[in-house]
């Protein structure tokens, strides 16, 4: 499974189901090292008023390692906001992939619902391939999908926050009924989170805040490569059913062994 | 004479000279030309029609750029 296991995304594959991004990182030295050991394929990367004296280029970094770049929205609290900044990052870096983020308020960073769905149809009509970053809702994701995104993000807890996935259950629905792949978006804080969410069937994981803000970024950068690895081959293995009582795993005295 | 316009260029008021085009703004503003893109008035201006676009008095240009994020 590891050599031919690829993220599909618009019919685009990716060889890691980690999309790393780029945010919280103290320096880009150490943003590099991070990118280089999680093996991510994808990364994200924010649009911002040009101010003087901005140290270094995240572009530079990136074209070096060869990571595609996705472009996110953050920051926007209107659809009209964010629409504007996809087409801003469109023109700048010449993707039309985006990452569609409409936040509520500053300080849950949840999204917004209403405004994210206005923002997703629209870019879709104009030819964007549209990830948006979501609410952990079944139902929010169904209209997302119904809407042409290519695929959709639900948070498991607030950007940032390290909570982890607070409703499994709402994700294995999702996954359940997604035509398209169900990416682990924001709260993640330790590797058993990233594996969880790949055991419950998410196509991928996105994390930012969980290495670049890590006490070792590229020790935890090699922890969630290797997390996203063990729950996907966990998911794909098929795990065994839980049992209200014990099992005994050798054969009792009067049962003939299988070998 | 030395007509001026007044504009804002992210967010900032500041005056120019008229008849001040947008390749050369963006020349000021930004070190460098890759990974920007300009909105006027809350249009994107594709780079290849920044030469012969003419800023006008009261125009809203913002400059944006990739940056860590997300």
């Amino acid at each position: 499974m590891s050599d031919t296991d690829t993220l599909r995304i618009a019919g685009r594959d990716f060889g890691s189901r980690l999309i790393m991004g780029t945010g919280g990182a103290p320096s880009l030295e150490i943003l590099r090292e991070a990118l280089t050991v999680s093996g991510t394929r994808l990364t994200t990367v924010a649009m911002r008023r040009v101010a003087a004296g901005t140290r270094g280029s995240i572009l530079d970094l990136l074209a070096e390692l060869d990571i595609a770049l996705l472009p996110n929205t953050a920051g926007c609290l209107t659809a009209g906001d964010a629409v504007l900044t996809a087409r801003l990052a469109r023109e700048a870096l010449g993707t039309d992939w985006v990452k569609l983020e409409v936040i509520a308020d500053e300080h849950t960073l949840l999204p917004d619902p209403v405004e994210l769905l206005e923002a997703a149809r629209t870019l879709v009509e104009d030819g964007f391939t549209v990830l948006p970053y979501t609410n952990d809702d079944p139902v929010l994701a169904r209209r997302l999908e119904e809407a042409g995104c290519a695929a959709v993000m639900p948070l498991g807890s607030p950007i940032g926050s390290g909570l982890g996935i607070r409703n499994p259950h709402n994700i294995e629905l999702m996954v359940e009924a997604a035509g398209v792949p169900v990416i682990l978006d924001a709260g993640i804080g330790s590797a058993s989170d990233a594996a969880l969410a790949m055991e419950l069937g998410c196509a991928g994981v996105l994390l930012a805040s969980a290495v670049t803000r890590a006490q070792r970024p590229a020790l935890m950068a090699a922890a969630m490569r290797d997390a996203v690895a063990a729950g996907r081959a966990c998911h794909e293995a098929g795990r065994i059913p839980r049992r209200r009582y014990a099992r005994a795993s050798s054969p009792s005295r009067d049962e003939t062994p299988a070998f | 004479m030395n007509p001026s316009i007044t504009v804002s260029v992210n967010g900032e008021r500041c005056e120019l000279p008229a008849g001040r085009r947008l390749d050369a703004l963006v020349a000021e503003r930004s070190p460098s030309r890759s990974g920007v893109a300009v909105a006027v008035d809350g249009e994107v201006v594709p780079r290849a029609s920044w030469p012969e676009t003419v800023l006008a008095d009261g125009a809203e240009i913002e400059i944006l750029t990739a940056v860590q994020g997300g």
